[in-house]
């Protein structure tokens, strides 16, 4: 018997857009973007190259403000109009995972401080932040890189290691931009997942940009894109 | 764990790279600062080595360092009568160029009397000068040694003493005669010379002159009251020591200082172009790492903390390292290079305030970085 909780909205998007420029030069990035992501769902957004994908992925992660509608994440009020929340960082740090189409790691630090300077901008002792990071780490089998620069690691050591840096501080939504790009098949089956897995465990939402048709049955739920606006939505029995 | 430190270890042959370069711009710094001291000090070594109370010199002019000046031989003992004055010295001095070992030397004769003040204070080698004539002693920095025989003018001089650090305001060596030669070697004329200006039916020439007489007071004898009893005489001109500083420093020597100040100022505001430079090339090549601790709620304090702290360790290293530099090589330069610690805590404050102004224009480019960068491919 399913003892998990019933699914309630993480992230709700009610006519949403997002114009760049004005006059001759404006751009209708998104136009009354409605849609609605919650616990537990992993959801791809698909369209064509300047279909907005990327634009909306920024509006849920509070980097672009939209023009118009109302956000809601986590049950906050994040956007009606105007930004209701003045520190978007910490919303970002708290609530949001990003994982990136290029992993992102910075450069600087090996494997295990990847992970832990998420928590440590949280603010969690140094011994914790890196407990908890070879925790992850060791649940993503990357453990025995731990001490590796990111420059050492593999395409996909790497993919991995950027989501733990993800989910370090047990976001609510996770945005991932083309997660698979970089890497074969084989193992983009594998980080989808995997992402699958931590949403359902997490109670987590799940938000990738993809192009990648061979994940596509990865997804509870595809948003399909174009020209800003949302043009199919389809349910589907994911893997 | 700190940011700027892991980053900077992890490109440590680059950031070192940069602090020597950076070091060898700031030790041109100091070298300035070290020469303007250093010409401050030359100008007052010669008169401090001296160490007199008072100097009198010949009516209307301001001293042997600033102009001509020409006094009877016998005013010592009108000086040395006034009460108060312990001990007084007749001096002169005179440049000269010599050849040696295919280089031509300057050198600065002063002409004293043994036994009274205006002589060397300090030797390092050899002794006193005890006969009447042909002997000498050298400063160190001429590099003459004892026992070595120098010809000035038309007569061979012995070194029997050598003494150290005293040079002139424009850096020349010093050489100490007696009297008697020094005033010979300034006023006697030639075979040839003396030939012409007996025909012509001139006076005999008089060489009983000297360039200043120096006094010695009492302790408890205030300069200015023996002054103003010399001054009253009116065929004489006085100077307290601390006048004669003056007239070095802010007459003699001014417009150097000023000239030095300035380049030092321009250098200054070189190196602060240069280091804003870096630091901001240094913060562009990390936009995509910015914008990826924005993206993750890493607030405006960590970015700042992380081109400041990379900025100001930048320029203490650098500093630091050019400052040990120009310590180490300070005794190749020609001219002195005094580094005071007042100074050098002055400018590495200055390179602080620098390094903080400069990072203005990476912290400003930095946060003005769209986390959404981060995404794009």
């Amino acid at each position: 018997m399913d003892e998990r909780p019933p699914p309630r909205p993480l992230v709700e998007l009610r006519g949403i857009a997002k114009h760049f420029g004005e006059g001759e030069t404006r751009v209708d990035a998104l136009r009354d973007i409605t849609m609605t992501v919650s616990t537990g769902e992993v959801v791809g957004l698909l369209g064509p190259s300047g279909s907005g994908k990327s634009t909306l992925l920024n509006v849920i992660g509070a980097i672009v403000e939209p023009n118009q509608g109302w956000m809601r994440l986590d049950g906050e009020m994040i956007y009606d109009g105007q930004w209701l929340r003045r520190d978007l960082r910490r919303l970002r740090l708290e609530k949001i995972g990003f994982i990136f189409q290029t992993h992102n790691l910075l450069p600087f630090l090996d494997a295990t401080d990847n992970v832990a300077v998420v928590l440590q901008l949280a603010g969690l002792a140094r011994e914790e932040c890196v407990r908890r990071s070879v925790e992850l780490l060791d649940y993503l089998q990357v453990g025995h890189r731990r001490q590796a620069m990111p420059a050492q690691l593999s395409g996909g050591e790497a993919q991995r290691v950027a989501i733990a840096r993800a989910l370090a501080n047990r976001p609510r939504i996770i945005l991932a931009d083309e997660p698979t790009a970089a890497l074969d098949s084989a193992r983009a089956g594998i980080v989808m997942d995997l992402l699958r897995k931590l949403a359902a465990e997490q109670q987590a939402s799940v938000i990738a940009v993809t192009h990648d048709e061979k994940i596509l049955d990865r997804f509870d739920r595809i948003y399909r894109l174009r020209d800003g606006l949302l043009v199919k939505t389809e349910e589907r029995a994911a893997a | 764990m700190n940011l700027a430190w892991r980053d900077i270890r992890h490109k440590l042959g680059r950031f070192v790279l940069t602090c020597l370069g950076l070091s060898l711009l700031l030790a041109v710094v100091v070298t300035m600062a070290g020469i303007y001291r250093g010409q401050t000090a030359d100008a007052l070594a010669l008169s401090q080595a001296i160490g007199a109370d008072l100097w009198v010199v010949e009516a209307g002019t301001h001293g042997p360092f600033a102009e001509s000046s020409r006094v009877p031989g016998d005013t010592r003992e009108l000086v040395a009568r006034i009460n108060g004055v312990v001990e007084a010295g007749s001096i002169t001095f005179q440049n000269v160029q010599i050849d040696r070992g295919g280089r031509r030397i300057r050198l600065q004769v002063v002409g004293y009397e043994p036994g009274r003040p205006g002589g060397p204070i300090r030797l390092v080698a050899g002794r006193e000068i005890t006969r009447s004539h042909f002997e000498l002693i050298a400063d160190r920095q001429t590099g003459l040694a004892l026992g070595e025989v120098l010809r000035l003018g038309r007569d061979d001089y012995t070194v029997v003493g050598i003494t150290s650090g005293v040079v002139t305001l424009s850096g020349d060596s010093i050489v100490y005669l007696s009297l008697r030669d020094a005033q010979q070697l300034q006023f006697d004329l030639s075979p040839a010379a003396a030939r012409r200006e007996t025909a012509r039916g001139a006076q005999r020439n008089q060489t009983d002159l000297v360039n200043a007489v120096i006094a010695r007071l009492a302790t408890d004898t205030r300069p200015e009251e023996v002054a103003e009893v010399i001054r009253r005489w009116k065929h004489l001109s006085v100077l307290t020591d601390e006048q004669q500083a003056q007239v070095l420093t802010r007459t003699v020597i001014e417009r150097a200082r000023r000239q030095l100040g300035m380049f030092m100022s321009v250098l200054t505001l070189v190196s602060a172009v240069v280091i804003a430079l870096i630091i901001y090339t240094l913060t562009m090549d990390k936009i995509r790492e910015i914008a990826t601790l924005k993206l993750i709620g890493a607030p405006d304090r960590t970015i700042v903390g992380l081109i400041l702290q990379q900025a100001l360790l930048m320029g203490m290293i650098s500093f630091l390292a050019g400052t040990a530099l120009v310590y180490a090589f300070s005794g190749w330069f020609p001219r002195r290079i005094v580094m005071l610690p007042e100074d050098i805590a002055t400018l590495f404050g200055v390179v602080v305030v620098v390094c903080l102004a400069a990072s203005t224009l990476g912290v400003r480019a930095a946060l003005r970085v769209d986390p959404g960068r981060a995404l794009t491919g």
